[in-house]
């Protein structure tokens, strides 16, 4: 009887913290097979709602069902038995135990305490024929790929019986064929009768993998999608981009011709970790560079060795025509080099720490009184200047930093950077993780600072954005710059062409 | 509203709190007599408790501070019978300290040894330095001048009393308003993200280490001048209360967060609770059960206000 009723159904749920409305009266129902982007902005209300599924926040108000029964999870424990599996970015795993354990964590078979390891194996042999894995159950986690990792976390909620499965930006670390084997696992899910939540920020994904499309804006469900082909593609893209942003985004790059000066920063047979050959390469004042190139071609090597974030073996680097011994990125910052690194939350931002603190962590050290006591009054006029520039959205400037959305995250560590005399901004994956609008607010800053005299060298493995934002693409593959393309002749074609890796039988 | 205050004066209320509770209904509790050996007896945990909120707000840990107190107080004693002046006793000590904290923080930051492992080693160490130089003896120091330090008065408050609220004013001040007070935090709630954004780390951590180790040795001076002696065995587990006080004032263990009032009031109801107890006449052994269960019931307090908020 229970078969007529759709597999999950959100009925008004409303959940607020404080005077934020973080979901606002959401109805929705997903039915058995379907596979359902969740889109939105960063703050839009995506991870409330998949935290509201997973029993980890308890709604204000409104009904979920699960099979037309309803559901009060106290715990994330009581969501998981009731077949609900929120597959996070960061993964729930052991990696010192084995796959198989971590495939029946906390359910291992068992004989009067001891683990029947017969049964454990052969149960996780057939969850990764399942998961289409060709892996010895006994191999230890911690040596499989990050895609691999993922699989054994759709595993591990297989095996506990989940029927509603929800990825948060699932290929955000996967490799292109590992996203493909991903999909195919979620489109066979969808036929056996699960149900799946996608949330993403790719389009291309959404297409991909998606039968249907719910977004969201501002805590409010703007838009459902019951299909996708109803239209062509370009149009239903537009549509859903519409929706996500409340406005047309004619170009989100934006670009428009700059003056380019005389090199600001030249790097002269610098050699150090990752690079294969000594490096020659110059980015001109006002010029912005787009640095492409495959995970592990060298593009985040070299963007810390000109940051003095690892040591380089040999060569020089030059700021406006003046050797830099850069030893630290104490000495680049001094130099006027500064980094927007790849990880935020590991390597940008300090999260406990206010939004203050993490705009004025570098700079305050050159505005002290009497040489040693800081100034309250500067370090707060200087971040809400810029939080006003740069339109960082957050409740105050004591706000911890870990409560902004990564734009803004991205946004604070843009503010630190433009509180020095900056000269030559690195960026290593500017946008990643970041939505429509806020990376359109991005583009704008670089391309400002660009205006300004500022040399932008930008790495990125979004290959939009690296021909939409650049005046010049450099390619890197294994660790050497393989081609430098002009803004005119760069073409995703010839850009990829010369980033993947190059065959012996190419040669003859 | 209330809420806000109770997040910005938090612990100093509880402090506020047990010291009423305690003039109601302990007896003698609120006497001069009785608060000033109250001050006095909070004095050397309160002046390592100093330092040791930047070891522990940049995500270290010092237990070595015990025998650093122990250590230079033996130190001085066999300075000051060696060369017979205060001030080259005084120093010899502050220089071992010093000496001690060095070696923890090159260790701990450079050569980025577990801080934990680090000066439980140089706690051992720094003991057995004590024993070896005193001959496991408590070593008299015959300079009356030199008592003053810990006996003597200024305006009706013992001295080290004075020496801790000063201690308080000025690593307060140091962790709030200095560039290596807020470096400190940063460490602590991110290394590497602090390091990229141009912070000196492996210096503020051995510098964090050094001033510890001067603290702990001029809190050991101190309590050799009150003792008017150096004693070997002595403060052992002063490390343990001390990151206790820390830790019930509210200094976050995992680094990042850390104010000099949680330092105070952690410092302060660790003291009255033992003083209370004191004028109670509990057994000295259900003192040690009693303080355990308070630092327990702190942190899980803590841990239950931060889910709450």
């Amino acid at each position: 009887m229970t078969r007529n009723e759709p597999l999950l159904a959100f009925e008004a749920v409303t959940k607020s913290f404080g005077a934020v409305h973080a979901l606002r009266e959401v109805s929705f129902v997903l039915e058995r097979g379907e596979v359902r982007a969740l889109l939105g902005e960063n703050g839009a209300g995506k991870s409330t709602l998949l935290k509201a599924l997973a029993g980890a926040h308890a709604p204000d108000s409104g009904t979920l069902r699960i099979e037309g029964r309803e559901q009060r999870f106290t715990s994330t424990q009581e969501a998981f038995d009731a077949g609900i599996a929120v597959i996070y970015q960061e993964l729930h795993l052991v990696p010192e135990l084995t796959v198989a354990e971590n495939l029946l964590l906390g359910q291992l078979p068992a004989h009067v305490g001891f683990v029947d390891a017969r049964a454990r194996d052969a149960r996780a042999s057939e969850l990764l024929a399942r998961l289409g894995l060709v892996l010895d159950p006994r191999t230890r986690l911690s040596s499989l790929s990050l895609g691999q990792r993922q699989m054994i976390e759709i595993g591990k909620a297989l095996a506990r019986g989940a029927r509603i499965l929800a990825f948060d930006e699932p290929t955000s670390s996967l490799s292109q064929r590992e996203t493909e084997r991903l999909f195919e696992l979620i489109r066979e899910l969808a036929a056996a009768g699960h149900g799946i939540l996608y949330v993403t920020h790719r389009m291309d994904e959404v297409f991909a993998v998606c039968t249907s499309a719910t977004i969201l804006r501002d805590g409010e469900l703007v838009r459902t999608l019951p299909r996708l082909d109803h239209a062509p593609r370009i149009e239903v893209a537009a549509e859903i981009v519409r929706s996500m942003v409340g406005r047309e985004l004619s170009d989100v790059h934006g670009w428009s011709a700059r003056e380019i000066g005389a090199a600001r920063l030249e790097l002269r047979a610098l050699q150090g970790p990752g690079l294969a050959e000594p490096m020659n390469l110059d980015v001109r004042r006002g010029e912005i560079v787009g640095l492409f190139g495959l995970v592990g071609a060298g593009r985040t090597e070299l963007l810390r060795l000109i940051f003095g974030a690892t040591r380089a073996h040999g060569g020089r680097i030059l700021v406006d025509g003046a050797d830099l011994r850069a030893r630290s990125p104490r000495d680049a910052i001094a130099a006027g080099i500064v980094l927007a690194p790849e990880d935020r939350k590991k390597e940008g931002i300090v999260p406990i720490l206010s939004v203050l603190e993490n705009v004025n962590l570098s700079a305050r050290r050159r505005k002290l009184d009497l040489g040693i006591f800081l100034r309250g009054r500067w370090e707060r006029d200087n971040a809400a200047l810029h939080i006003q520039q740069l339109s960082i959205k957050t409740p105050s400037l004591a706000t911890p930093v870990r409560n902004l959305s990564g734009g803004n995250q991205q946004k604070v560590i843009l503010a630190r950077w433009l509180s020095e005399s900056v000269k030559v901004l690195l960026l290593d994956e500017p946008t990643r993780g970041i939505d429509v609008g806020a990376r359109a607010e991005i583009y704008r800053i670089v391309q400002e600072l660009a205006k300004s005299g500022v040399a932008v060298l930008m790495v990125s493995s979004d290959l939009p954005e690296v021909l939409g934002l650049s005046d010049r693409v450099l390619v890197m593959r294994e660790g050497r710059i393989s081609r430098e393309l002009a803004r005119g002749e760069a073409s995703e074609e010839a850009v990829l062409r010369h980033a993947l890796p190059v065959h012996e039988e190419s040669f003859a | 509203m209330s809420h806000k205050l109770w997040q910005r004066a938090g612990m100093l209320l509880v402090l506020a709190l047990l010291y009423a509770g305690c003039a109601l209904l302990v007896p003698h509790f609120s006497s001069w007599t009785n608060t000033e050996g109250l001050l006095l007896s909070v004095a050397t945990v309160g002046m390592v408790s100093c330092t040791m909120l930047f070891c522990l707000a940049s995500g270290n840990f010092d237990l070595s501070v015990g025998s650093v107190v122990a250590c230079s107080g033996v130190v001085a004693a066999v300075a000051m019978q060696r060369t017979d002046s205060v001030i080259l006793g005084v120093l010899a000590a502050l220089a071992s300290g010093a000496l001690v904290g060095l070696a923890n923080g090159v260790v701990v930051a450079r050569f980025s040894i577990n801080p934990l492992i680090t000066t439980l080693a140089t706690m051992q160490i720094v003991r057995g330095f004590a024993y070896i130089a005193s001959g496991g003896k408590a070593v008299a120091i015959a300079h009356e001048g030199f008592f003053q330090l810990g006996s003597g008065y200024f305006l009706g408050l013992p001295v080290p009393v004075w020496t801790c609220a000063l201690f308080f004013l000025v690593f307060g001040v140091l962790l709030a308003r200095t560039v290596f007070g807020r470096d400190t935090l940063a460490i602590g709630g991110n290394e590497e993200a602090a390091r990229l954004a141009g912070i000196p780390v492996v210096r503020t951590k051995v510098a964090i280490f050094v001033l510890q180790g001067l603290a702990a040795a001029f809190a050991g001076v101190v309590l050799a001048a009150r003792m008017t002696s150096g004693q070997p065995t002595g403060s052992q587990g002063l490390e343990l209360e001390v990151i206790s006080a820390c830790v019930l004032g509210g200094v976050s263990l995992t680094g990042g967060v850390g104010t000099m009032s949680a330092v105070i009031a952690g410092v302060g109801i660790m003291g009255i609770v033992q003083n209370a107890m004191n004028l109670l006449n509990v057994e000295p052994f259900w003192q040690y059960v009693a303080r355990g269960l308070i630092l327990l019931g702190a942190v899980l307090f803590d841990r239950l206000r931060q889910r709450r908020g």
